[in-house]
């Protein structure tokens, strides 16, 4: 895959990803090397929580992909990003071993707690890192793979495929809220102890999380770019805006969307493993159908059908949501809500519509009249 | 009773089950002269039969107009053609060989049917070139189309087709600024990219200016030969610019067949088109 020419044309891509590079460096060492007392230091609490963003951002890169490239609106990638996570959750309740509060060495405390005798069959394997890491891209890209398959070849479009994505993360919602089966219900997977032989509290592994996180970021945007600067990408707009067009000059439609929606619940699901650890639990909240419309959200603020500007829309509204709920906790749905009718009314291209204007204002607006296709 | 019959179907002796079938073969045959056969369709909407008893043959190389009343049927027939529309009755074939009746909208449309759209739809954000280069002709699978590089020779088929339709100034334009009469010739050249042997084209004039019409009526004879032409239209001297037959549609089915006077001057289509 030739570096240059995923970037070439894309400004904005290689501003992040030089901004990204950064950050990984920077961080990091004005966290190790400075001591907390000189005022660059920069605490373990701000690296987690950058981790967090950064994670979030790659979210909304997949959320984009579909929705900036495919016109498919999914209210519920939050169901993938939940299952990714899940399946960390369950590789890091495998890692506690004897050390929770029943102490006891097989099963997990929920377990206990629920007078199970033995590890019901789908824990088995988590106890291996690898498994786990497969299982993070397996389940949301199955999925995916049969929701897609069922509602792409019944040709449902629009705001109906819309309202099923919804319904399918609010079914899973309530079904993981059940302590039958076995994820631990409402209270979810937490009071997670190692990763990979690391302790998840220490300094170190949470910079090691961090940097994966950017890692994982850089390279799931640098393959939605691959795809996006492909023809394939360009039959993914063609099917976006003329979709009737594109069946009769013989692509299969429903093959294509199934591709794209299924690579992109995939990266949803790294994203969510990645969560888990920093913030430290799962629980059946993550698929609520708000998450997955506050993730519709960020990528509208930041700007559709750029991948970067997903991003920004990312970071910023996160930023915007822990600098609220610490101030003015009540105020924070009120300026979100707001925030989303001022960047529909004013940008509807978003951030990075509003970026791309002012770099190129002297030459004609003809770019400005292209953000009304929804 | 209808699952005994089914259960019989099934176990046929003579037939050959579906998924045990050899895939289709997409190669057209034309040696028996035509290219298109269809006969004794219909097709009803919730009672409406907007294609009834329909028989038509269009020869391999030749320029069909055909032309009807409002509700005669012309675009349900081409969405027959193309797989949009399945009829209840009736077969179409394409060629000798292939059944269109068992194939989707993107397999007929890689076996060679081209369809223009009433309403000129081309991809707005993508600029000229992009639009001629989704519609080439060649693998379409999600994975080629990923790795698929541009050839020089891919590179030379779009500028020859650029040059056909006229549209080389603009080829960096996006397709979306172009004018009405442009994206109806945009929407023609994506059908030539794809190398089809039969060209659908729903209303190619609608809201074209006279220069325009003439332009169109130029390029679509120069298509007849190599390829097989069918033009729905309601501009009755557009017709007249270029058919040398033509079909009148009445109610899902052909009233008459013929030449453009000889259409004309029957007293059924007089009646059809002026009332009594």
């Amino acid at each position: 895959m030739n570096l240059a020419r995923l970037l070439t044309n894309d400004r904005g891509g290689q501003v992040f990803l030089a901004i990204l590079v950064l950050v990984a460096v920077l961080v990091p060492v004005l966290n190790l090397a400075l001591p907390e007392s000189n005022p660059l230091h920069v605490p373990t609490y701000t690296v987690t929580l950058l981790g967090k963003y950064l994670t979030y951002a790659l979210l909304a890169v997949a959320v984009d992909l579909v929705w900036g490239y495919l016109g498919i609106l999914s209210l519920g990638h939050g169901a993938f990003f939940a299952l990714g996570g899940y399946a960390m959750g369950m590789y890091l309740m495998r890692q506690i071993g004897d050390r929770g509060v029943y102490g006891n060495p097989d099963l997990p405390d929920f377990m206990v707690f629920l007078n199970w005798q033995e590890l019901p069959w789908f824990w088995s394997g988590f106890d291996q890192f690898w498994f786990a890491a497969l299982m993070i891209l397996l389940v949301p890209g199955v999925l995916a793979f049969v929701f897609g398959w069922l509602a792409f070849r019944s040709r449902v479009t629009g705001v109906y495929l819309s309202i099923i994505t919804q319904a399918l993360t609010y079914a899973l919602m309530l079904a993981f809220f059940r302590n039958e089966m076995g994820f631990g219900g409402n209270n979810g997977l937490t009071d997670f102890k190692d990763i990979l032989g690391f302790d998840i509290q220490s300094d170190a592994t949470r910079i090691g999380l961090f940097l994966a996180s950017a890692i994982a970021l850089a390279l799931g945007y640098l393959l939605c770019r691959a795809i996006v600067t492909s023809r394939l990408g360009r039959v993914a707009v063609a099917i976006r805006d003329a979709e009737d067009r594109t069946r009769f000059i013989g692509y299969r439609v429903d093959h294509y969307k199934l591709a794209i929606f299924t690579v992109s619940a995939m990266l949803s699901g790294v994203a969510g493993a990645l969560y888990v650890p920093q913030v430290g639990i799962i629980n059946p909240g993550e698929f609520s159908p708000l998450n997955s419309i506050e993730m519709v959200i960020w990528v509208a603020i930041g700007g559709r059908n750029t991948l970067y500007g997903a991003v920004i829309g990312a970071i910023l509204v996160n930023y915007g949501k822990t600098y609220f709920t610490g101030v003015l906790p009540e105020a924070w749905l009120f300026a979100l809500g707001g925030l989303f009718v001022f960047v529909t009314l004013f940008l509807p291209q978003g951030i990075a519509g509003l970026l791309r204007r002012r770099r190129q204002k002297p030459p004609e607006q003809t770019d400005t009249a292209q953000g009304d296709t929804a | 009773m209808k699952t005994l019959d089914n259960l019989r179907q099934t176990m046929r002796r003579d037939q050959v089950w579906d998924f045990m079938q050899p895939p289709v073969n997409l190669q057209l045959d034309v040696t028996h002269g035509n290219i298109l056969y269809l006969e004794d369709v219909s097709v009803s909407f919730d009672g409406f039969k907007a294609i009834n008893d329909l028989n038509l043959y269009i020869e391999a190389g030749e320029l069909r107009c055909i032309i009807g009343p409002n509700g005669a049927g012309k675009t349900t027939m081409m969405d027959i053609i193309t797989g949009k529309t399945r009829p209840d009755t009736g077969s179409a074939w394409f060629g000798q060989r292939i059944d269109l009746l068992g194939l989707s909208e993107a397999e007929i449309a890689q076996a060679g049917i081209g369809r223009k759209f009433q309403k000129p739809t081309v991809f707005e954000q993508h600029s000229v070139f992009e639009n001629l280069e989704l519609a080439m002709a060649g693998p379409k699978d999600v994975w080629s189309t990923f790795t698929a590089r541009l050839t020089g020779e891919q590179r030379d088929r779009i500028d020859e087709v650029l040059g056909i339709i006229g549209l080389s100034e603009q080829i960096h334009d996006h397709a979306g600024a172009l004018s009405h009469g442009q994206k109806q010739w945009l929407e023609i050249g994506m059908l030539l990219m794809q190398r089809p042997h039969l060209l659908l084209v729903d209303e190619p004039v609608a809201g074209m200016t006279h220069q325009e019409m003439d332009r169109t009526a130029e390029l679509l004879t120069s298509l007849a030969g190599e390829h097989s032409v069918v033009v729905v239209e309601h501009d009755m001297d557009f017709v007249r610019s270029i058919a040398n037959k033509v079909t009148v549609l009445h109610q899902g089915s052909v009233l008459a067949e013929g030449s453009m006077d000889q259409v004309q001057n029957d007293p059924r289509v007089i009646e059809v088109y002026l009332g009594e």
